[in-house]
């Protein structure tokens, strides 16, 4: 980022036309130009894409599991293909869906609704999107090739060590979770500086939109959490291939180590999953109810005490490994008031809807299947936050249950509701109603058949992670139901997508705001142009469309001839300096490929390792060459002549 | 490049991939139809009385199979083949992580070396252990010294974890 | 094959009752009943949140339908938030906490007179001894069926050979993990004579689904007349079939792995068989332990549990029935 002194915003540009501005913020098109992308709303949509198409292949993943469980001494997977298929759909819901898609979703909407015209690295965004990319097609390489990861999404030790796991699939799971949380990494950086630093004029912190907030406190847990399960997962790597002992008990390692690591990271986690859901609730259900929220400020300071609190629960995945009992109620306490905060946010909302006749339309509904599954999710969660019952269904359907309640409910039919509200801005077409009403209804009926039954599963002693079960138990009438239940769920989920594939193409055109919502990005066109806002607007109150007053404040002086963004304080959002963003570039895609060969070339031997540094080393170079236009200051081009 | 002939390019990689990488992380699990527990090994020499028959060479069928090297490492241990030649390093054994072989270390010489015992202290083991799980110590045995492709673990430490585990559950 | 095989564990009705057997709602002993308490609690009162929270949403969302739009007073929503957002749950939680942190103490708390037995989990088997007070002689070692004294507390002390297993009953009480390089620990008391399964219930690897096992609570004397014969050695076999059998098992690979005490056969590494006739089920706890079922399972366990240690075996008829009277005189 080069930046120039505040005087520069005020020197006058005369003669520039929105065709100048345009081809300045364009992206090259056609194939080879698609790998030089770095523009925010190119990355937004390619990382939401490549998400729901893991969506749907782990949603397969589960309805072959589902069809190997229906009845019991099932053969339609084997063991050890069982063992894949549920560590993949695990792997490929938790690292490869749902935190993408919320990134997805957060990297497309944050700069249109503060106020900018891209993020604060554009060229370390697609970085981070190409490193998903190849982590995930590496992982289903693996699948192809029948060495898929089989110890489970959370490869508890010593059973994921070279030990037990043997051969090459461990080593795929522990390196591609190292990359992928890396891209996630990135992507909370990335999101860090732009909602702190490039918030239009008059945007200060406490006129964010809540999905904003949501997205800052995420990427702060991003910060905190990541980095434990990188590290976690490059012990098992190196104690895989490089013979150390982290978790070799023998020689003075410790199996528990892992756990620890491993769930400092899982429960952020699953916050971190679903924060960004309960700003995009906000959102729909501040346009759905067309009021101003209730209770901004304790939504805002529930996100952050969720944030907050959702490091201290850990030990409650671990309360049957033998830990002293004082400090595992430690952790009830704690997994219970976590419960405060998403309660606050609940009755909000509530409070919010009271009596404002809303529109029953599908993002609506989505919202409002929310609120039945959530809740029941988390009050079971309440219940297993108890140390005692949760020794009795740890491990067992309950828990599949419980999470589900609560993801799917508190994740992804919020982002069911989020995909059909904001896709005429992104594609320009409205999706159609009734698939959307054909797909919730098929959704929350096929869910809870799936999923309620699970409950008594597992309180009638069926464990997670088994192939098979044994006839007489009373198990096989509520696994078939399960069973079938699953299937009505993923047609739910298969007229979702379908609607929005063909929606893309022959839906109905939306216009600059078919919802009469409030934010910024309402204001833009369906789709947005590439530079986002004609004019930066100056921002007049927490609901920027609502609020404003008809005198269009805006900005003047930013540049329509290069990349220019207008850099605000933190708190207040005055102005500060101009910020000089790189245009498209092939250095995001070398670094990422450098990183891989690197990652990957790690599963067969560590000589790669050095290889893809120095190729890291000539890409950091090519990234960080200075560009022609920052060799002068501005003042001094008018004085020399162009080379 | 063509969309053609891109797609062609994907399907050949993935093709190749495939059918080369497969084998290394096979789990084979069912033998049908079930293992023996005869086993023959092979002679030392092709010289025998009457016509000359040769040599019917057996090939390790699971050799560079990672989950064979494993079990073979477990069967190791279980087996008490460390008993002799510890960890691989020999001790009343002669070591097997080295390039020095008396008998052969063609997978069908270590199979007969099990199978048929030696003279100077190795036991037959034909008939005690039945041939798969020979042939998966074999691969084992051949992964200590590199002659096998070894994904699998490396011996030492982990093999103590095993005998500290046994020492404990036998006290 | 394997379908078949293993339903045929439909001969589980041997059990008391086919369903409950493996659930902890149905507590046979002083920690389920416990925790069974507590579920039901907490389903009741979460029960009525629910309908509450449920309530109220779509309330919210009808409310004033077919008439002018309503919004709360800014006290009222202020209320409906402290209330419904803080205060009850503050409350109900607080509730939740106290009596869990009561339940635990409970049950951590170990009488004093517990009969000691140690459990090791393998893959994918569970090793059950009961120490003999010291002497080796009077020392008890089974696999996957755990005889107990109705209404004494037994103390397990838990290990693992290999991975991290976890040791659950439900009927009984809660999981405890076995977790290798440590020792785990539990107490667990029956009140009334039964039999009950519980299951490992820590991911394990590929027969993590076939790892099961008995708990049977007896009356005092048929429980020390089972540890009696327990201690004894294998017989001598009577039958020339019975004797054949025992000369294929000590000579071929059954006691490689297994231990017969009385005979030669003395190896650690799979499950103790001296008393496997009577046992009441085989594989560790997935199919019952019938003539038919050990057939199958000598000849090919692999079919019944793809991945286990164990091998099949190349034997003839005459060798099968011969190693299967022999397996019939281990009671």
């Amino acid at each position: 980022m080069q930046t120039s002194d505040a005087n520069a915003a005020t020197i006058e540009t005369t003669g520039t036309s929105e065709d100048v501005l345009d081809r300045t913020w364009q992206s090259p098109p056609g194939f080879p130009g698609w790998f030089l992308h770095v523009n925010h709303r190119s990355i937004g949509k390619r990382f939401i894409a490549t998400a729901f198409l893991f969506l749907l292949i782990g949603g397969v993943e589960a309805l072959v599991m589902r069809l190997q469980l229906s009845r019991p001494g099932n053969t339609l997977l084997s063991p050890d293909l069982y063992n894949q298929f549920f560590t993949m759909h695990g792997t490929t819901m938790m690292f490869f869906f749902a935190v993408p898609v919320m990134e997805g979703f957060a990297i497309y909407l944050t700069p249109l609704m503060i106020g900018a015209r891209d993020m604060a690295f554009p060229r370390l965004n697609a970085f981070g999107y190409y490193v998903y990319l190849i982590a995930g097609v590496a992982l289903y390489i693996s699948f192809f090739l029948g060495m898929a990861p089989d110890a489970g999404w959370f490869a508890y030790v010593p059973l994921s060590t070279k030990e037990y796991s043997p051969g090459m699939r461990m080593d795929v799971w522990a390196t591609m979770i190292t990359f992928i949380e890396l891209s996630a990494l990135v992507a909370a950086v990335e999101l860090i500086v732009t909602i702190l630093k490039l918030r239009a004029p008059g945007m200060s912190l406490h006129r964010m939109p809540l999905f904003i907030w949501a997205i800052l406190v995420v990427s702060f847990m991003i910060m905190f959490a990541m980095p434990p399960v990188m590290v976690a997962s490059l012990m098992l790597a190196i104690d895989r291939t490089a013979g150390t002992h982290f978790f070799n008990v023998a020689a003075g390692g410790d199996a528990l180590l892992w756990q620890h690591l491993f769930w400092f990271f899982g429960h952020p986690e699953v916050y971190i999953i679903f924060l960004p859901a309960m700003g995009m609730l906000s959102a729909v259900i501040i346009t759905f109810s067309r009021r101003r929220v209730f209770g901004y400020t304790p939504l805002v300071l529930a996100l952050v005490a969720t944030g907050f609190i959702g490091f201290g629960l850990w030990v409650h995945h671990m309360y049957t490994a033998g830990l002293p009992q004082l400090g595992s109620s430690f952790f009830t306490a704690a997994s219970m008031i976590i419960a405060i905060p998403s309660g606050t946010q609940i009755f909000c909302w509530i409070a919010t809807l009271w009596g404002s006749r809303p529109d029953f339309r599908p993002p609506l509904l989505f919202a409002l299947g929310f609120f039945g599954i959530f809740i029941l999710g988390g009050l079971t969660g309440v219940m297993i936050a108890s140390v005692p019952f949760d020794l009795q269904v740890h491990d067992t359907f309950f828990i599949v249950a419980h999470f589900h309640y609560v993801l799917i409910g508190g994740a992804v039919f919020p982002l069911l509701g989020a995909t059909f509200y904001w896709f005429p801005k992104i594609t320009g077409r409205m999706m159609s109603d009734r698939a959307g009403h054909w797909s919730f209804w098929l959704a929350f009926t096929g869910f809870n058949l799936a999923f309620f039954p699970m409950h008594q599963l597992g309180m009638i002693g069926m464990p997670r992670r088994v192939y098979t079960y044994i006839d007489g138990l009373g198990w096989n009438g509520l696994n078939l139901l399960a069973t079938v239940g699953a299937f009505v769920f993923a047609a739910g989920i298969v007229v979702f997508v379908l609607d929005a594939l063909i929606s893309m193409r022959s839906g109905p055109i939306a216009g600059r705001n078919p919802w009469n919502a409030d934010t910024l990005e309402w204001s833009t066109s369906s789709p947005p142009p590439n530079y986002n806002f004609r004019e930066i607007p100056v921002i007049e109150g927490r609901y920027a469309l609502w609020d404003a007053t008809g005198a269009n404040p805006h900005v003047v002086g930013l540049r329509d001839d290069r990349r220019e963004v207008l850099v605000t304080t933190v708190l207040d959002a005055h102005p500060q300096c101009i910020s000089i963003l790189p245009g498209p570039s092939p250095w995001p895609l070398a670094m990422a490929a450098s990183v891989s060969v690197a990652f990957i070339g790690m599963l067969w031997s560590m000589w790669w390792v050095p290889v893809g540094f120095a190729l890291t080393f000539v890409a950091m170079i090519g990234w960080h060459w200075p560009r022609h236009h920052v060799r002068r200051p501005p003042w001094e081009e008018k004085e020399r002549p162009e080379d | 490049m063509r969309r053609s002939a891109k797609c062609l390019f994907c399907l050949l990689t993935l093709a190749t991939l495939f059918t080369t990488a497969c084998e290394q992380e096979k789990k084979h699990l069912r033998r049908v139809p079930p293992g023996g527990t005869v086993t023959r090994g092979v002679h030392q020499t092709e010289l025998q009385p009457g016509p000359m028959i040769p040599f019917q060479h057996r090939r390790n069928p699971f050799a560079g199979n990672s989950h064979a090297i494993a079990e073979g490492k477990k069967l190791y241990s279980q087996f008490n083949c460390a008993g002799c030649h510890a960890n691989g390093g020999g001790a009343i054994g002669p070591p097997l992580m080295d390039n020095e072989w008396i008998y052969g270390s063609a997978a069908e010489n270590i199979f007969a070396t099990i199978v048929e015992g030696r003279p100077q202290g190795m036991p037959a083991y034909g008939g005690r252990i039945v041939e798969y799980q020979i042939w998966q110590i074999v691969a084992y045995v051949r992964s200590m010294s590199d002659l096998d492709k070894d994904t699998a673990a490396k011996p030492l430490i982990q093999q103590a974890q095993q005998e500290e585990s046994i020492d404990e559950a036998q006290q | 094959m394997t379908g078949r095989a293993v339903t045929l564990g439909l001969a589980f009705v041997l059990l008391s009752g086919c369903d409950g057997v493996q659930s902890m709602l149905e507590p046979r002993g002083p920690h389920a009943a416990r925790i069974a308490t507590l579920w039901w609690v907490m389903l009741a009162v979460c029960t009525v949140v629910l309908l509450i929270a449920c309530g109220l949403v779509l309330a919210a969302v009808f409310r004033g339908r077919g008439s002018d739009e309503t919004e709360l007073s800014l006290k009222q929503q202020r209320s409906l938030v402290i209330a419904g957002g803080v205060v009850a749950p503050v409350l109900v939680l607080l509730g939740f906490l106290v009596y869990s942190v009561k339940i635990s103490q409970a049950m951590i708390a170990e009488p004093a007179n517990a009969l000691r037995i140690e459990i090791v989990g393998h893959q994918w088997w569970w090793q059950v001894s009961y120490p003999g007070e010291g002497r080796t002689d009077l020392n008890v070692t089974t696999a996957n069926e755990i005889h107990i004294p109705v209404g004494r507390p037994v103390s397990i002390e838990l290990r693992s050979r290999d991975v991290i297993h976890s040791f659950w009953a439900p009927n009984l009480h809660g999981k405890t993990d076995v977790i290798p390089g440590r020792k785990t620990h539990t107490w667990i008391q029956a009140d009334a004579p039964g039999t009950w399964r519980g299951q490992c219930a820590e991911y394990c690897g590929l027969q993590h689904a076939h790892m099961a096992f008995l708990v049977i609570a007896e009356a005092p004397e048929a429980f020390y007349a089972w540890m009696n014969a327990q201690r004894e050695p294998a017989p001598e076999p009577q039958s020339p079939s019975a004797v054949r059998g025992r000369e294929i098992f000590l000579n071929g690979p059954c006691m490689m792995c297994h231990t017969v005490r009385g005979t030669l056969a003395e190896s650690t590494y799979g499950p103790d068989l001296t008393h496997v006739a009577s046992r009441r089920t085989l594989a560790a706890a997935t199919i019952s332990n019938t003539r038919g079922h050990r057939a199958g399972w000598v000849l090919d366990p692999q079919v019944i549990k793809p991945g286990t240690q164990m091998p099949p075996m190349n034997l003839s008829n005459e060798d099968l029935h011969a190693v299967l009277d022999y397996l019939e005189t281990l009671r």
